[in-house]
């Protein structure tokens, strides 16, 4: 088992002590970055694929099926169509910083990956700020997205971008608010720590992930909502609804720019999920000691896929939210609720020390009572009132 | 309670997931190059020419009349009349056309030229693929180019359809549109019966000078009188 799961971490070591000293830890370095680069370049690859098969089966359609046997060829078709496109740039664009919005996209959320532990011992660098780094790291796409939106000399690029930027910088509120209990509970902000507080198992069996709590069940919740808005997700990508601004942002983008967009959006997701999956879903852990025989990073991976899963199916569910809709979603939801959590939490550690039979339930019937009120009346403002009927005016 | 409808949304998506693997008749798609949809039948494209027998070019019912061409709100219709006639179902001597080309390429299916034909020889066509089945599309693409229409005999891969191009037998009509093609039938067999009994009745018999051929012979002078007036 150890061999197994510690497969990546002696590969590294060994192909690192074949080197002079002087280099080995560039060497090291580079290879973290080229493994990382290589598992998740396929990921975004596979990650296209299956989210069109799976949109599409819940859609009772097929999905793509042309290229290759049941379709699975068509990141590679897609890709080569990528390529090979023409790449235009608006005549009265910005050309330095059309050029680098979306380098500027993609280097960051490459770099966020550095700090996300995906098996035991294997996390590129353990920072001890390694959440910290995080946020900052992703809060850096904001200003591609402005770059992208401002170099392109066009009304629904800027429109876009201002509509992305007024997203990204909401939903990064409630997004860190909600993983705030967790690093109150593991006491660390170094994410190899947070995944080593969630060891173990509680009473009944249930590991001790952070969202078998309420309030990491609720944090776990709006950390979701957070994530999908933060990465411009559906239902929440509407700074590149086509229907309303063409694409937005990414409307004088075109050929391989476009994709480093694509992929940074994707891989935007998924370090969001790695993280999530750190946070709330103990990280890579089994979920019980008799299933230790399974790799760590294999059991990051499931985790990691059943949450790309979720997102896929929220996407072919819920239709796009309107910019108001939007905002007051994350500001007068979203924020309150994690603010509540945050009480929630607190009173979970405070009555850590009942002993008495039944203090569990107790406990968790506390919890979930604190969260229902302003959950059932935040959404009951939220919906307002009725609104106004509405006076039409025929020409006469 | 809030948040009931997304739930709902939930089920009905995983419910569409799940059901999509095992029962085949949820997913509605047609696999188009594989399976092709039968057309309903008064499904309409571009023009063709009907002819009856065996032959297209001497069994085109195509009188040359160019009523399509003028009524072409799209002018795609060109039409060269030959200068021979020929006797046509009812025996009527009849011109052909000695040229007859439509430019799909301008044609918008309107099917005016189907409505007005008075011979029942220009019927709208369902082929719906044919620059995917038929043409070969560099070729048509060079075709358009040089604007030539003469291809090698039997291959077109122009734009513009020529007689040979346009020439399709009843059955094929009678395949198409069923009930159209059984109307112009009838009404065509009943014409063709009168014009025959007319012609029985109008041919002197076979002994002449008796006196029998009053009663004819003052039938036909009605009639003839009154050809020239109707005109």
């Amino acid at each position: 088992m150890n061999a197994l799961d510690q497969i990546f971490v002696s590969t590294s070591h060994w192909l690192t002590g074949l080197t002079p000293a002087s280099v080995q830890p560039l060497v090291s370095m580079a290879l973290a970055i080229a493994g990382l680069m290589a598992v998740f370049g396929t990921c975004f690859a596979v990650a296209t694929i299956c989210e069109r098969k799976i949109l599409g089966r819940m859609q009772n359609r097929f999905g793509p099926n042309r290229v290759g046997p049941f379709g699975l060829f068509q990141p590679l078709a897609d890709g080569v169509k990528m390529l090979i496109k023409e790449d235009i740039v608006p005549f009265s664009a910005d050309h330095a910083v059309h050029f680098l919005a979306p380098l500027a996209l993609t280097v960051p959320v490459w770099l966020a990956f550095a700090v996300l532990p995906f098996g035991r011992n294997m996390s590129a660098i353990d920072l001890d700020a390694g959440i910290l780094f995080f946020f900052a790291i992703g809060s850096a796409s904001e200003l591609a997205v402005f770059m992208a939106g401002w170099s392109s000399q066009n009304k629904y690029a800027l429109l876009g971008a201002m509509r992305a930027i007024a997203q990204m910088i909401s939903y990064e509120v409630p997004l860190v608010l909600a993983s705030i209990p967790v690093l109150m509970a593991a006491g660390s902000l170094s994410l190899p720590a947070i995944v080593q507080a969630q060891n173990g198992a509680v009473m009944g069996g249930l590991p001790r992930w952070n969202v078998f709590t309420p309030w990491g069940l609720a944090g776990f919740g709006l950390f979701m909502i957070a994530a999908a808005a933060e990465s411009n997700r559906c239902p929440f990508d509407l700074p590149e609804g086509e229907s309303e601004l063409i694409a937005g942002f990414l409307t004088e983008y075109s050929g391989f720019k476009y994709a480093l967009f694509f992929l940074g959006e994707y891989l935007g997701l998924f370090a969001v999920t790695g993280l999530a999956v750190t946070l709330f879903l103990g990280g890579w852990q089994a979920p019980a000691a008799a299933l230790e025989w399974l790799p760590s990073w294999c059991w990051f991976a499931v985790k990691f896929s059943a949450l790309i899963f979720l997102f896929i199916w929220v996407r072919a569910t819920l239709p796009r939210l309107r910019l108001d809709q939007l905002l007051n979603f994350a500001w007068k939801f979203l924020v309150p609720l994690a603010l509540v959590n945050l009480v929630v939490a607190v009173v979970w550690w405070q009555s850590g020390a009942w002993r008495f039979p039944g203090a569990l339930e107790l406990r968790w019937l506390f919890g979930a009572g604190l969260l229902a009120g302003p959950y059932l009346w935040l959404g009951r403002a939220l919906k307002g009132g009725k609104p106004a009927p509405h006076q039409y005016r025929y020409a006469e | 309670m809030l948040g009931r409808g997304i739930i709902k949304g939930f089920f009905e998506t995983a419910r569409n997931f799940c059901g999509s693997y095992y029962d085949r008749a949820r997913l509605t798609t047609v696999q188009y190059p594989e399976v092709k949809m039968a057309p309903w039948e008064n499904a309409r494209t571009f023009p063709f020419l009907i002819y009856d027998g065996q032959d297209p070019i001497a069994g085109l019912r195509c009188t040359a009349c160019t009523i399509c061409a003028q009524e072409c709100p799209a002018h795609c219709i060109e039409i060269v009349k030959a200068t021979a006639k020929r006797a046509d179902y009812l025996g009527k001597m009849q011109l052909q056309p000695k040229v007859f080309n439509i430019d799909i390429a301008v044609c918008m299916g309107c099917g005016i030229c189907a409505e007005v034909c008075p011979f029942d020889s220009i019927k709208m066509d369902q082929i719906y693929d044919l620059l995917a089945t038929v043409y070969d599309r560099r070729q048509t693409l060079d075709s358009v180019k040089t604007g030539q229409v003469h291809d090698q005999p039997g291959e077109n891969h122009s734009l513009v359809l020529q007689l040979k191009d346009l020439a399709k037998s009843n059955d094929y009509f009678r395949l198409l549109h069923p009930t159209e093609a059984a109307a112009v039938d009838e009404a065509r067999a009943e014409e063709q019966r009168k014009a025959q009994a007319k012609k029985a009745a109008a041919t002197p018999p076979v002994a002449p000078a008796t006196l029998a051929t009053p009663a004819t012979s003052a039938a036909a002078a009605s009639i003839a009188p009154t050809m020239p007036s109707a005109k």
